[in-house]
């Protein structure tokens, strides 16, 4: 047996709370005092990657740079993940507040939201909210201002530099590193990055203390996470759920009865096959994830998913560097010829490896997360893929 | 073809004329007119000062930065998984049979485009489009015809 813990649900992100008050309390407090907060809670970044977040603020905050941003990435991509838009929808408000409690930390006067095209509908809303929201913090005494940006269609903008590079007019093609954002960001200025999610948390850190939210999830995966459910379930939707549950725990709850994998943190994540359910834990221990939680029952065929991720790389791939533009396309070209019998099935070990050295010799996290998927899709449903 | 005319020194006043203008003022022209002509490149290039081509660059990489033809209403059906799985061929082929057009075609009217599109984040009320900006979910067949009737009524 692992040492989990039980499914419990949490209403943190959702919480509502008196911005004003706990930004007045931030106001209060010095930029060490916040960072300090936020790394004992042990927050990590919600985007995906996991970078701890008060680490984050302490290396842009330790920049001599005057100029500095705080950039909030709402540029939700990742297939099965859709919480951000929904954070966004009801609390835009503390999306606003961590943005400015970061800020404070880090010493930056402007933030920019780059919200993903495909949630333009929301920014009539969101724009309102804002301008009320500058008004809040002027009367507390922050000098602070955020604008928004708006991508147009790009999953790569997703990854931080390539981000940077939308804002400022360019391709979204990612940068190479180092430097690191923190001291090299947008307009090459020291920037923090952080999710939609990370803010509110940080925001609701603030309010409640670091211990209360450090009593929640396990050592390495601190707090809870609001997951986007989908797929063969009959509750698809936004759960936020104390983090350090099993596959299993998680498949009791949200299961048809019938699920046969889950894949854990969209296409860049990873295939839990029902035999790992009750080994696997969600989180940095295990399998980590953005949010993308999505369900697949013994009707569906996981070639056909296979084959879905592989031709959105294949699509969202920048081009920038040859791993990664010709690793997509030979790999879905290769699972094609396997399933088609014009390639033997020992091919795919070849493909596997292929995928590996995309690991090793992609730029960035999108060229090098496509094996995640392949391999635990590959190795554990093989019979799928060929016949 | 339209003549993108003032618009895009209107544009560069609102959104200025730096580089980093360059994203907000070409998505100003594609919510106007739905699509990148050379011509509105050209002059985007001119005020701001900066090469066509560099235009042309950053414009080409992006899906919703059109530089062909599109229609009043870019309809964009959601391809990925989940969507897929829950009915996304219907849905497409209700509409290829109201519009008398296929994937990446538009009306003879101009009015209306097809295209597929990678996750819009709807899947937990997949399957679901996007027509322009406005996100609709929870589709079936007849309630893509509604939708599409009301929208050639527009």
């Amino acid at each position: 047996m692992t040492n989990n813990k039980e499914l419990t649900k949490v209403d943190l992100i959702f919480e509502k709370v008196e911005a004003k008050q706990v930004l007045k309390k931030a106001f209060e407090m010095t930029s060490e005092e916040i960072i300090r907060q936020v790394l004992e809670s042990g927050l990590k970044g919600r985007g995906g990657a996991g970078f701890p977040t008060g680490l984050k603020w302490k290396y842009t905050a330790a920049e001599k740079d005057p100029e500095k941003y705080i950039v909030c990435n709402a540029d939700e991509g990742e297939p099965g993940t859709f919480k951000d838009r929904e954070i966004l929808d009801r609390v835009a408000y503390k999306v606003y507040g961590g943005m400015v409690i970061a800020a404070s930390a880090i010493g930056a006067k402007k933030g920019i939201v780059y919200l993903r095209g495909e949630y333009r509908f929301l920014l009539p809303k969101l724009l309102l909210e804002l301008e009320q929201f500058h008004k809040m913090i002027k009367e507390i005494g922050y000098d602070f201002r955020i604008n928004y940006c708006l991508g147009s269609g790009a999953y790569i903008c997703g990854e931080e530099s390539a981000l940077f590079e939308s804002i400022q007019g360019e391709r979204g093609e990612p940068r190479n590193k180092p430097p690191y954002p923190t001291s090299s960001g947008v307009f090459f200025k020291p920037t923090s990055i952080n999710n939609v999610e990370t803010l509110v948390t940080a925001m609701m850190i603030v309010h409640h203390g670091p211990e209360t939210y450090n009593r929640l999830g396990t050592k390495d995966s601190r707090g809870s996470k609001v997951f986007s459910v989908s797929g063969d379930t009959p509750t698809p939707g936004i759960f936020e759920l104390e983090l350090g549950m099993t596959v299993q725990q998680f498949v009791n709850e949200f299961g048809d009865g019938d699920t046969k994998a889950v894949q854990v943190g969209g296409a860049s994540g990873f295939c839990v096959p029902r035999k790992k359910f009750a080994s696997t834990i969600i989180g940095f221990e295990g399998v980590p994830t953005g949010g993308s939680m999505k369900l697949f029952n013994s009707s569906r065929s996981m070639y056909n998913v296979l084959h879905n991720y592989l031709e959105f790389f294949e699509e969202e791939s920048c081009g920038q560097c040859t791993p990664c533009r010709v690793g997509c396309q030979q790999l879905l070209k290769g699972v094609e010829k396997v399933k088609k019998g014009e390639m033997k099935s020992t091919y795919l070990n070849e493909l596997i490896k292929l995928a590996d050295t995309m690991k090793i010799a992609s730029k960035c996290g999108l060229g090098q997360s496509v094996g995640n998927a392949f391999r635990s899709i590959v190795e554990n449903f093989r019979e799928e893929i060929i016949y | 073809m339209y003549q993108v005319g003032n618009l895009v020194k209107e544009l560069s006043d609102k959104h200025g004329r730096e580089r980093a203008s360059l994203m907000p003022i070409l998505q100003g022209i594609v919510e106007r007119h739905n699509y990148l002509t050379d011509e509105a490149m050209v002059e985007v290039a001119k005020e701001l000062d900066i090469s066509a081509a560099e235009v042309y660059g950053t414009a080409s990489f992006y899906t919703f930065l059109d530089t062909s033809v599109r229609g009043k209403y870019v309809i964009r059906v959601c391809k990925t998984i989940t969507c897929s799985m829950k009915g996304k061929n219907d849905i497409l082929h209700i509409l290829e049979d109201m519009l008398k057009i296929k994937v990446g075609e538009t009306t003879s009217d101009r009015q209306f485009s097809l295209l597929e599109t990678n996750c819009i984040g709807w899947c937990h009320k997949a399957p679901a489009i996007l027509i322009n900006e406005m996100p609709y979910t929870e589709l079936t067949p007849e309630k893509v015809v509604e939708i599409i009737k009301d929208y050639m009524k527009k």
